[in-house]
């Protein structure tokens, strides 16, 4: 089935509501879906978990839905910056819970979760604080760790541009984590710069088949 | 190679130019944030070296200024960048699973310390009230074929960083081959410590101030 087209980022994240599991895509500000994650602090849902590979920058985006408390547990690899303020506030203040995880890991796993995976075996953080309490295993004389997939509610990603069966492609490292999270959540909603006919993308470069794609809304004025 | 002296300590240039040379022609190569960014002003054309970052390109460029800025386009400190002819991108478990597949030949990390053994701590100083951030550090440290460390020799108080075991959380355990510092270039092997060369200090000196029994190459 064709994706929605939705006519404002309000109403593209309508549907996510209290205590959900959202993904949001973005290393940094590059490819971070701005504007979705301004309308999913302006629609209230609360109490949500937010996998990001970091835990918001300065006072936008992610570090809002930190502020106002919206949000009940990050699961992150790199939470520390010089501008997480609101994160570094609300962990301090013991409003936040935080899950670690390697960044390859982290989308290792999310990689799992879309892919039908139930658990898988990685090097990474063998013999490390991050890997207490997990299963262990000595394979051909290497330590791994079990490691579980991270299943969500929605994912909300930015990509360049979507057809109107919602294949995309993205641009330069603003891809970062976006075409694995749009295939581990339930509900995929993608900001793009452009929405273009079904044709209008070459399918020898398409990076996300539209089959994991829910919800396009295009945002003027994105990318360059 | 057999052990070489110089008088002078080397610079951070010189560490960041001496790890440049030694870094295979036509190497795959990941540089770590700190320190290890710098090895790439050392790099030649004709070394042919690709350098990965692990936001999700191959072929990555120098730092972009002016017009080049591009938010879309930045390396894993998250600092503008740009790319040159043959860059490639992909996403984030492309990018971690090329490196955990060995496809990487050289990493290399700024580290807190390493030990006679190869493990790595670079992550979290285990101080109270630090908020842990661990990134990419733990998949880079056992990543690629080859894991190199550049850092200082000693800390602040004169301690060597370069140690019999790790006083911080571990990043990576048995991983790192090479330790590049200020005062001398180590090779790091089944539990030996070979020095390659002495660098303000010479060898008898440098062994009576490191807590880890030393080989000379």
């Amino acid at each position: 089935m064709a994706p929605r087209i939705a006519a404002t980022a309000a109403d593209a994240v309508s549907g996510i509501h209290d205590g959900a599991t959202v993904l949001i895509g973005g290393f940094g500000n590059a490819g971070q879906p701005m504007e979705l994650i301004d309308a999913l602090l302006e629609c209230g849902a609360s109490d949500l978990t937010v996998v990001n590979n970091n835990a918001g920058q300065a006072d936008a985006g992610l570090a809002l839905l930190i502020k106002e408390r919206k949000v009940r547990k990050v699961i992150c690899s790199f939470p520390r910056q010089s501008d997480s303020w609101h994160f570094d506030e609300a962990y301090r203040s013991g409003e936040i819970e935080l899950e670690l995880v390697p960044q390859g890991n982290l989308a290792e796993r999310l990689r799992a979760a879309g892919a039908g995976i139930g658990g898988f075996f990685t090097p990474t953080g063998y013999g490390t604080l991050l890997a207490e309490g997990k299963e262990t295993r000595e394979i051909d004389g290497v330590g791994y760790v079990l490691e579980t997939p991270i299943k969500a509610d929605a994912a909300l990603i930015k990509a360049l541009a979507a057809d109107e069966f919602g294949n995309l492609v993205y641009r330069k490292t603003a891809r970062n984590f976006g075409p694995v999270m749009a295939t581990a959540a339930a509900q995929t909603i993608v900001q793009v710069d452009q929405i273009v006919p079904v044709g209008g993308i070459d399918p020898e470069v398409v990076v996300t088949p539209g089959i994991y794609v829910d919800t396009i809304v295009r945002i003027a004025g994105e990318n360059k | 190679m057999s052990y070489s002296y110089t008088a002078a300590a080397l610079t951070r240039d010189e560490m960041a130019d001496l790890v440049a040379r030694d870094i295979p022609a036509g190497a795959f190569v990941n540089l770590g944030i700190g320190q290890p960014t710098n090895v790439s002003n050392y790099l030649t054309a004709d070394q042919g070296v690709t350098l990965h970052t692990e936001n999700g390109m191959l072929g990555m460029g120098p730092v972009a200024t002016g017009e080049d800025i591009d938010g879309d386009l930045i390396n894993a400190g998250k600092i503008p960048v740009t790319e040159l002819p043959g860059a490639s991108y992909f996403h984030h478990a492309d990018s971690f699973a090329m490196m955990r597949g060995g496809h990487l030949d050289v990493c290399v990390l700024g580290a807190f310390q390493v030990s006679r053994t190869g493990d790595l701590a670079n992550w979290h100083t285990g101080a109270p009230g630090a908020i842990p951030a661990v990134g990419g550090a733990m998949d880079l440290a056992i990543g690629a074929k080859s894991t190199w460390v550049m850092m200082g020799l000693f800390t602040k108080t004169g301690e060597s960083k370069l140690v019999e075991t790790l006083g911080y959380p571990v990043t990576g355990l048995g991983c790192v081959s090479r330790v590049y510092t200020e005062s001398a270039v180590f090779l790091l092997e089944d539990g030996t410590v070979t020095v390659r060369s002495t660098h303000g200090i010479g060898f008898d000196d440098l062994a009576a101030r490191l807590p880890v029994e030393l080989r000379k190459a």
